[in-house]
């Protein structure tokens, strides 16, 4: 194994376990106020045992507590955004790279459009209309995802339908679903892992930033995004409040992105990327 | 050659059009009244007849986005509800800051990443190269918006050295401006540094592989002019596609970042215009910032075209 895969593994491992603890067990249960307590730096003394690890925000919540249960809300978005948009786009792309033709010219047209449409401004557009929240954030950013993964799966797609075994499996009669079910979906399926590994990285990112301006999941979810809005009133007095969650986001993109480097290494036999 | 053109920039007009639609069509398939959100659930419905009809959600659909598209085209973009003034105004004060910011950050990120990837690639596992691979992990996972905060927290809670957020117009001057862009443009600039880089290197790394290459050393030029003129021209249309691709994530990147500095730019406009549900500014900034996308991503295609010979004779 690789080191940056290795990296890769133990960072998103670490960051699941943390996020399936936070629904069992956090220092502190992260909505709990505790006003005189509040604007606490971390490891200050006097505090309750638990609480202010990390330190406390402007209504005395624990801010470790807050961040662990953050990594949950982030997951919940990015997961099911890379599983839908994931699943479409490869889709499209397959059968775009199956039927060929007009079909393969008006499907990347469309990629084309959804793709100028950056996630932020088509959750701003369905915030609007629909209200801000997890949906919203899982729409937009699967939306997104949808021309990613179908310019992949196509690419790889074509290269595959040129390969010797196809031409032997449609001489055999089998159709063009059988064969981008059976014989090209096995084939990406290498290139498509790589992919969802570093989208889920740009997913938490697009996630916080959501969060950030008030279009991830509303109050009192903790969200890292909305953390950081809130952190922006204390930056002088409590800069805490603003690094903590921020360095969350950083380090979870980071294990995404050195695990998508780390597979694509394995997948890719050209050699090891930058 | 002329031919080709003609066929380009049909496909973009065709791309506009698609695009526009699509988001028309957003406001008009969900299951969401503009009129409705904007005045909240205790409107009386005369009321909220008579904002219908301003807004002109009475009439059919397709005449709406014949209208809609002609004012987008003409510069006439209607009128905001929450702000009472025609929204091109708003649009064109907003874009007095968004456009420096955008090209600020885009000149820092390509300043630092352009020699950062060509050194990395002509020291191939060196320590520069090793640097820069960190350089582009790093930044590349890092939230522009939080670099922002963590920049406002430095140098201007801190040190007190740059101001904290807001925009002193450009009537006072270029320099007090330009200096309220600056943080904010670094913030912007530097996720998209690393990905220059990595693929500034990448490219660098392809054309240092080809055969004119080495016949340009065998030929005696001096391995500077071999690296900048004869491979980096060949690595240009690589690094150019990939900077016109991420356009998009810089436009996300301006929306979190002028919120974070308080900066009355387009991105800011449309959190503001969602804040207050005013569908009409936010489907507008919207299709403004994907045509703008769209159309220099068209460029980068024609520049390419016109760097490179071989993507000519592919087309």
């Amino acid at each position: 194994m690789n080191r940056r895969l290795a990296i890769g593994l133990a960072v998103t491992g670490a960051l699941v376990a943390v996020a399936l603890l936070s629904l069992a067990w956090t220092p502190e249960p992260p909505t709990r106020l505790h006003i005189p307590f509040k604007l606490r730096p971390p490891l200050a003394g006097g505090l309750p045992a638990g609480l202010g690890l990390l330190g406390t925000d402007n209504f005395g919540r624990d801010v470790l507590s807050m961040t662990m249960a953050g990594a949950w809300t982030s997951l919940l978005v990015a997961l099911p955004s890379v599983a839908l948009g994931g699943a479409a786009g490869t889709a499209l792309g397959l059968a775009a790279a199956a039927r060929g033709g007009w079909f393969d010219a008006a499907a990347m047209r469309a990629c084309d459009v959804v793709f100028a449409v950056p996630p932020i401004l088509s959750a701003l557009l369905l915030g609007t209309l629909l209200g801000p929240g997890r949906g919203t954030a899982v729409a937009a950013i699967a939306l997104f995802l949808v021309p990613v993964f179908a310019r992949v799966a196509r690419g790889g797609a074509r290269r595959v339908w040129t390969a010797d075994y196809v031409l032997a499996a449609r001489a055999m009669g089998r159709g063009a679903f059988g064969i981008a079910w059976r014989n090209v979906l096995p084939n990406i399926a290498g290139l498509l892992v790589v992919q969802a590994s570093i989208q889920l990285g740009l997913a938490v990112l697009t996630e916080a930033g959501l969060g950030y301006i008030g279009l991830g999941a509303p109050p009192p979810t903790p969200s890292w995004g909305r953390m950081l809005a809130d952190a922006q009133t204390f930056l002088g007095p409590a800069p805490w409040l603003a690094i903590v969650p921020g360095a969350a986001v950083a380090l979870a993109v980071l294990g995404f992105n050195m695990l998508g480097d780390g597979l694509r290494d394995r997948v890719d036999r050209r050699g090891p990327a930058p | 050659m002329a031919a080709l053109l003609l066929r380009r920039f049909a496909g973009l007009v065709v791309t506009l059009l698609l695009t526009s639609a699509a988001i028309f069509a957003a406001l008009d398939v969900l299951p969401g009244d503009p009129a409705a959100v904007m005045l909240g659930t205790a409107a009386r419905p005369d009321t909220l007849a008579a904002l219908r009809a301003e807004m002109g959600l009475d009439r059919p659909a397709p005449l709406r986005y014949a209208a809609w598209l002609g004012g987008a085209v003409t510069g006439h973009l209607g009128t905001s509800t929450t702000y009472g003034v025609p929204v091109a105004g708003l649009v064109a004060d907003r874009l007095a800051v968004t456009l420096p910011l955008a090209l600020v950050a885009l000149a820092l990120a390509v300043g630092a990443a352009l020699p950062l990837g060509v050194a990395a690639a002509a020291r191939r596992g060196g320590a520069l190269d090793a640097a820069a691979a960190v350089f582009a992990q790093g930044t590349t996972a890092v939230p522009g918006f939080w670099i922002g905060l963590l920049l406002v927290l430095l140098f201007a809670v801190r040190l007190g050295w740059m101001p904290a957020g807001g925009f002193p117009g450009w009537a006072g001057g270029a320099t007090p401006a330009l200096r309220a862009l600056l943080l904010p443009a670094i913030a912007l600039a530097l996720p998209q540094a690393g990905v220059l880089t990595r693929v500034a290197r990448g490219a660098m790394l392809d054309a240092l592989g080809e055969d004119f290459i080495r016949t340009a050393r065998a030929k005696g030029l001096r391995p500077r002019t071999v690296l900048w003129r004869h491979a980096l021209r060949n690595a240009l249309p690589a690094i150019l596609t990939v900077l016109g691709l991420q356009l998009s994530f810089l436009v996300a990147g301006a929306v979190l970042v002028e919120t974070v500095f308080a900066l009355p730019g387009l991105g800011r406009l449309a959190v503001q215009a969602f804040a207050q549900r005013d569908a009409v500014v936010v489907q507008d900034v919207v299709l403004l910032l994907a045509a703008f996308v769209i159309l220099v991503n068209f460029a980068v295609d024609l520049a390419g075209l016109a760097l490179d010979p071989r993507q000519r004779d592919a087309a």
